[in-house]
C-alpha cells in the first residue's frame, strides 16, 4: 500500500540553508546540499526546497543549488518560491528538481498552473496553497509570504487547481506556521477532502504527535516539517517508528546510510 | 560497454543518468553512460534505458519525433538482443496501446494496454511509496523482496494481457504493474533513480544483467 510521506523543508535563501540542522558531521551546516545528503542517508521520503530568496537576479544560485542535490540525492525533490512562469518550471526541472511548487503567480494568474501541466505533465506541478482562519470553517488565500489578503476560498481555491492541473496541493496554515502547535486540521482536513490528489500538510508542526495527527486526521497524504527535524530534535528514523506505532504504516527508514 | 539513455525530450533525465553513473562508479563497472538523442548511438549501445515523464501521447510522439529512433531501437533491443530497462512513461511505452490524451500504439513489447487509473476511491496519482509484491523471480530484482518500497508517480498504469509478464505489482486499491519483463526486456513503473538504496539495487542488477 501507498504509505504517507515525511517530508523535511529547507528554506534556502541565496543558496544557503536559513533555517537548517545542526548535526555534528556536516562539513558546512549552511549548505543546502550537505543537508539534503543527510536526508537522504536517514530515509527521507522526500525533499522540500523553499527558496526565500527577495530577488529574482539570485535564482541562478538556487539552480545551483539543485544541480548540486540532484548529483548526490536519490529521492524525489521539490522546490518552490518564486516561481512565476512555465520557463521557470523548466528551468528548476532541468536542473534536478522532480516537482515545482507555484504560489503566487498561480494566484495571480491560475492559467499558468494548466500551461505548466500541459507541458510537464500534472504529477511534478504541486500548488503551494497559504491559508489563513478568517471565520470558523473559512479559510482564505494569502500571497506575498502571507502579507496579502486575496479573498479566495482556500478549499474551492485547492479544488479549482487540481482541476487547472496540479499533481498535488502543498497546504501551509499561515495561522499556524513557526507556532510548533501543530497542523489546522479543520484546514487540512477540508481540502484532502475536497480534492482528488494528494495534500501535503504544512505548517506548525512543534512535535512528532503532531505529524501522525496530520495524516490519520488532517486526511494529508505527507506531512511536511522544518524546524522539527532541523534542531536534530528528532531524526527521520524517530519519526518513522514513531507514527509506525500510531498504527500509520511508513515506509521504514533503512539500518544504515544508503549504500547499493 | 555502453549504456545509452535515450533522450527523446522528455523531461528531465539529469537524475537517471546520475543515478546509473553512480552505480557505475561505487562497482566499478567499465560502463560508459551517455544521454543521448543519437539514433546511431542507441543502435550500438550495450544496454538501453528509456526514461519517460508526462504523457504518453507526447512522448509516443516525441519518440516518433528523432530521427531513426524507433529503427534504432529496434536493432539494439530485438534483433541485437541489448539488456532493456524502460522507467515510468519509458515503461508503459513497451505495452501495446496508450489511452492518455487519445489512442496511440506502443512498441509493442509488452502485450496489454496503458489505462487511467480511476480516482474514485483513490487519489490520483498515485505519487510516493509503495512496497512491491513479486510474483515472478527476475536478475533486476536479486536482493529485493515483497516489501521492498519504490517511490511512484504516475495517473495512468499498465494492464498487461498476459500475467507471465508481470514480475511485480503494487497495491492501490487493486493491483498495479510495477514491473513487467519479457526476454531482454523490463520496465518499472516506479522511478529507481528515485528510491534510494533498493532502486540503485535495481539500476546494479539491470547494469549487471545478463538476459
Amino acid at each position: 500500500m501507498l504509505k504517507p510521506r515525511v517530508i523535511p523543508c529547507l528554506d534556502v535563501k541565496d543558496g544557503r540553508v536559513v533555517k537548517g540542522i545542526n548535526f555534528v558531521d556536516l562539513r558546512d551546516a549552511g549548505d543546502p546540499v550537505e543537508q539534503a545528503r543527510i536526508y537522504d542517508a536517514q530515509g527521507a521520503d522526500e525533499l522540500c526546497f523553499l527558496d526565500i530568496t527577495a530577488s529574482h537576479e539570485d535564482r541562478d544560485t538556487l539552480l545551483d543549488v539543485v544541480s548540486r542535490t540532484a548529483d548526490m540525492c536519490f529521492m524525489p525533490l521539490t522546490v518552490g518560491g518564486g516561481v512565476r512562469s512555465p520557463d521557470d518550471v523548466r528551468r528548476l526541472l532541468r536542473a534536478g528538481a522532480d516537482k515545482v511548487a507555484i504560489n503566487t503567480a498561480a494566484v495571480a494568474r491560475p492559467d499558468v498552473v494548466r500551461e505548466a501541466a500541459e507541458i510537464f505533465g500534472s504529477q511534478c506541478i504541486v500548488v503551494a496553497v497559504d491559508a489563513r482562519a478568517t471565520a470558523p470553517g473559512k479559510w482564505e488565500i494569502f500571497t506575498h509570504g502571507g502579507r496579502t489578503r486575496t479573498g479566495i476560498d482556500a478549499v474551492d481555491w485547492s479544488a479549482r487547481v487540481t482541476e487547472l492541473g496540479a499533481g498535488e496541493i502543498l497546504l501551509t496554515s499561515m495561522d499556524r506556521d513557526g507556532t510548533c502547535s501543530g497542523f489546522d486540521l479543520d484546514l487540512t482536513r477540508a481540502v484532502a477532502d475536497r480534492v482528488t490528489v494528494p495534500v501535503v500538510a504544512s505548517g506548525g508542526v512543534g512535535t512528532l504527535a503532531h505529524l501522525a495527527d496530520g495524516i490519520a486526521r488532517g486526511h494529508a497524504s505527507a506531512v511536511l516539517a522544518a524546524s522539527i527535524f532541523h534542531f536534530g530534535e528528532v531524526s527521520i528514523a524517530e519519526t518513522k517508528s514513531f507514527l509506525a506505532a500510531q498504527g500509520i504504516p511508513v515506509r521504514p527508514a533503512p539500518d544504515t546510510a544508503a549504500g547499493i | 560497454m555502453t549504456l545509452a539513455i535515450v533522450d527523446y525530450g522528455s523531461g528531465n533525465l539529469r537524475s537517471a543518468s546520475r543515478a546509473f553513473e553512480r552505480v557505475v562508479r561505487e562497482l566499478g563497472l567499465d560502463i560508459a553512460v551517455s544521454v543521448t538523442a543519437d539514433a546511431d548511438t542507441v543502435a550500438r549501445a550495450d544496454r538501453v534505458v528509456l526514461p519517460g515523464v508526462g504523457a504518453f501521447g507526447d512522448c509516443r510522439r516525441g519518440l516518433a519525433a528523432v530521427p531513426g529512433m524507433e529503427d534504432a531501437l529496434e536493432q539494439a533491443v530485438v534483433r541485437r538482443g541489448a539488456p532493456f530497462l524502460g522507467i515510468c512513461v519509458g515503461m508503459q511505452l513497451m505495452a501495446t496501446r496508450g489511452f492518455e490524451h487519445g489512442e496511440f500504439e506502443g512498441l509493442g513489447w509488452i502485450a496489454g494496454d496503458v489505462a487511467a487509473m480511476a480516482a474514485d476511491d483513490r487519489r490520483v496519482p498515485h505519487m510516493g511509496w509503495n512496497d512491491l509484491r513479486i510474483h515472478n523471480k527476475h536478475p533486476v530484482l536479486a536482493g529485493l523482496a515483497t516489501g521492498d518500497h519504490m517511490y511512484f508517480v504516475h495517473s495512468y498504469q499498465l494492464l498487461c494481457a498476459d500475467e507471465r509478464d508481470l514480475v511485480a505489482t503494487v497495491d492501490y486499491g487493486g493491483a498495479i504493474a510495477a514491473v513487467v519483463a519479457r526476454d531482454n526486456r523490463v520496465g518499472t513503473q516506479f522511478h529507481p533513480e528515485k528510491s534510494q538504496a533498493a532502486g540503485l539495487r535495481l539500476i546494479a542488477n539491470f547494469l549487471t544483467w545478463r538476459p
